[in-house]
């Protein structure tokens, strides 16, 4: 089936001078867990402004690859650049604090709060309200209109004061985005942002995420050959810890390799 | 919107706090002093409610800190007895100060870890602290503990402290500025995020904020305030012990919480009001008053999650939804089953009792006004029926009540 899916015409990426380091580059970077090698070697660089697709078939690590940017686990070894400044092994909330943010695959929300304070909770650090327990939270102007925003943006403004617990799946999903889009990331991460969603659900979230990630850099791993071919500009295939291609949908559609490691077995 | 968040609420708080030593019935020494214990109690459970109920912190130990603050006032109160110019009222402050100075100390160490690493460290640490005091007699008083007298203080505007109403009023002051306090920490930014850690610790990572901090903060702030109810313990009764930093302490606080409702403002208040009551009366009635306690802890855990401040919320939204009139007529079905089970139940237990811990006091005694001779099988097999008979019925008519709460609840939703 892959032959019936529309290629979208490749973004045109600005054009990464010497002198701009990448918003992300992965140079051999390597993860094993106790003896069993899951990232084997993986080397990225991906442009300021780039959206970027990381496909692959099961248990290639996709999510480890994310769990190693994002700073969940360490890798064994390899250097991870954000801007051009080295994060690898850097605990989640310092990466978090340099401009890079995460969603998960298992939403990850906080349900006893209401889906505002969900969202003000992902920018209150960008603010630069850091410990603060002084200042009332309800009276942060700034970001109760940044979390306001937000919500416009991921059209849940009409759950505003709901506790996130009770949201329907697609309206968690939503918010997921939406806590990590909020605080002005400039790296964003969305591990699969469409699973688990029907066709309409899937073409809504598609227009959510481009909206939200403009002028930002986005790299997503994504099951949905539909929503990666639609969305990024270019391509990684992950296959058992390696990265076997990088390029452009077009190419990577035809490439030979890729074929028959992933595209031509799965029924995408 | 919480009943905390309206200025009616701490207005009639306030005024409640200043005319309760007046309400008949509370105006004897017995009744102030039964006042002066819950709002100290109330300070405590509502610093346990930061770290349990606001940050998720699940703490064996929080008495460390209520006896620490205890002995910092009471050492303070001795300096005063000895001439230095502090007036009483603010006494209860150094034991905030101990609090704190010891929640940081402390903190630091605990909070590292979350979960039952933290409920099993804050259990070590409270033996700990529990064990040094009996060590060091010298700051600690050993087992007779360390005696001040509150009146042996500069004059406040006149007050010498000497009756009970003065050092009630002293304490109400204090719960009402701590209930303030609290409530206002709960609204700040690290407020919120202590909510956060609590609902979901790893994802706050992800958001630039470090949850070990967290925790530490909510745990210091949680250690002040459980410090100055200790100060308050410290001039309300002029003396602390070790039992002020004892397990037995610290458990009386996770019950207060949980009976008044975990999470909830007012729960802390309600379960520190209640458990208070229970201590000071049940125990002239009965000697298994600790059981009964127990058992409502039990009970509440099992069918009552929110507590007491959680069913208090759960009847004034079916009030204002206008859903309240089938579910009294529910109650009223279950209220003959359930008060059967209760007499079947507690005479069995008041009469095991009696057999097992007082058996020089003969087998004949009088309960409810009905007196009974224990030595034949006739009040045992009473009660067993009575209370196998309600409980059956209880049965019955149990689902007509969840029934009616189902129908509420689909009505407050339709409204809401």
């Amino acid at each position: 089936m892959a032959e019936t899916i529309a290629v979208a015409e490749p973004r045109s990426a600005p054009a990464a001078g010497p002198a701009v380091p990448c918003a992300l580059e992965l140079t051999d970077v390597h993860k094993s867990f106790g003896a069993t090698p899951i990232i084997r070697g993986v080397s990225l660089a991906i442009a300021r402004g780039e959206r970027h697709a990381i496909i692959g078939p099961n248990g290639a690590g996709k999510s480890t690859l994310f769990n190693l940017v994002s700073g969940r686990i360490a890798p064994t070894r390899g250097s991870i650049r954000l801007d051009g400044e080295e994060i690898a092994g850097k605990r989640a909330f310092r990466i978090a604090r340099r401009g890079l943010a995460r969603s998960f695959q298992v939403t990850n929300i906080f349900p006893r709060l209401t889906v505002h304070e969900n969202i003000r909770c992902g920018v209150l650090w960008s603010l630069g309200y850091r410990y603060d327990f002084l200042r009332r939270v309800d009276r942060l102007r700034d970001a109760n209109e940044a979390a306001d925003r937000t919500l416009e943006q991921i059209r849940l403004t009409a759950r505003r004061d709901t506790p996130a617990g009770v949201l329907t799946y697609a309206e968690q999903r939503a918010l997921e985005i939406g806590i990590t889009v909020a605080g002005g990331a400039k790296l964003i991460l969305l591990d699969e942002p469409t699973a688990g969603m029907s066709r309409h659900e899937t073409e809504n979230a598609v227009e959510l995420i481009r909206s939200v990630t403009h002028d930002r850099t986005l790299v997503m791993v994504e099951h949905d050959m539909g929503v990666v071919f639609d969305l990024a500009d270019r391509i990684s295939v992950l296959v058992y810890g390696q990265v076997i291609a990088t390029d452009v949908p077009a190419r990577i559609h035809d490439d030979e390799a890729v074929r028959s490691a992933y595209l031509g077995d799965s029924d995408a | 919107m919480t009943p905390q968040g309206r200025p009616a609420f701490w207005i009639g708080g306030a005024v409640l706090l200043a005319v309760l030593p007046w309400i008949p019935g509370l105006q004897s020494d017995f009744g102030r002093s039964l006042l002066s214990q819950m709002g100290i109690a109330a300070v405590f459970a509502l610093s346990y409610n930061l770290l349990l109920g606001q940050t998720g912190l699940l703490s064996f130990g929080h008495a460390v800190y209520f006896g620490l603050g205890g002995y910092a006032a009471i050492h303070l109160l001795r300096a005063v007895n000895a001439g230095l110019p502090i007036p009483l009222p603010l006494v209860p402050l150094a034991g905030a100060v101990g609090g704190l100075a010891f929640g940081i100390v402390l903190g630091a160490l605990t909070t590292r870890r979350a979960g039952t690493i933290f409920a099993l460290i804050s259990l070590g640490v409270g033996e700990l602290v529990h064990a040094t005091s009996l060590m060091l007699p010298s700051f600690f008083g050993g087992e007779e503990g360390v005696t001040a007298s509150r009146t042996k203080a500069p004059a406040f505007f006149g007050l010498d402290f000497g009756s009970q109403v003065e050092v009630y009023y002293v304490i109400a002051a204090w719960l009402f500025v701590a209930a303030l306090l609290m409530y206002a920490f709960m609204r700040t930014p690290v407020g919120r995020l202590c909510n956060a850690v609590r609902d979901n610790p790893e994802r706050v990572e992800f958001i630039g904020y470090n949850p070990q901090r967290v925790r530490f903060i909510a745990f210091s702030v949680a250690a002040a305030f459980a410090g100055l109810a200790g100060g308050l313990h410290a001039i309300n009764y002029e003396i602390v012990a070790a039992e002020a930093v004892s397990d037995t302490r610290s458990g009386a606080v996770l019950l207060m919480v949980y009976i008044g409702g975990v999470g909830h403002f007012i729960g802390a208040i309600l379960g520190a009001v209640a458990i208070t009551w229970l201590q000071v009366s049940l125990s002239d009635y009965t000697t298994a008053w600790l059981l009964y306690l127990g058992l409502l802890f039990m009970g509440i855990v099992v069918y009552v999650p929110g507590g007491l401040a959680g069913l208090l919320m759960m009847h004034l939204a079916a009030l204002r939804a206008r859903a309240m009139a089938p579910i009294a007529r529910s109650y009223l079905l279950a209220a003959a089953p359930a008060l059967a089970l209760t007499l079947g139940a507690v005479t069995l237990i008041e009469i095991a009792y009696r057999r097992s811990t007082q058996p020089e006091a003969g087998a004949l005694m009088k309960l409810f006004w009905i007196p009974m001779d224990t030595a034949t099988p006739w009040p045992w097999l009473g009660a067993a029926s009575l209370a196998l008979a309600g409980y059956a019925l209880l049965r019955v008519v149990g689902p007509r009540v969840a029934e009616a709460w189902r129908r509420a609840g689909e009505e407050i939703h339709a409204r809401g």
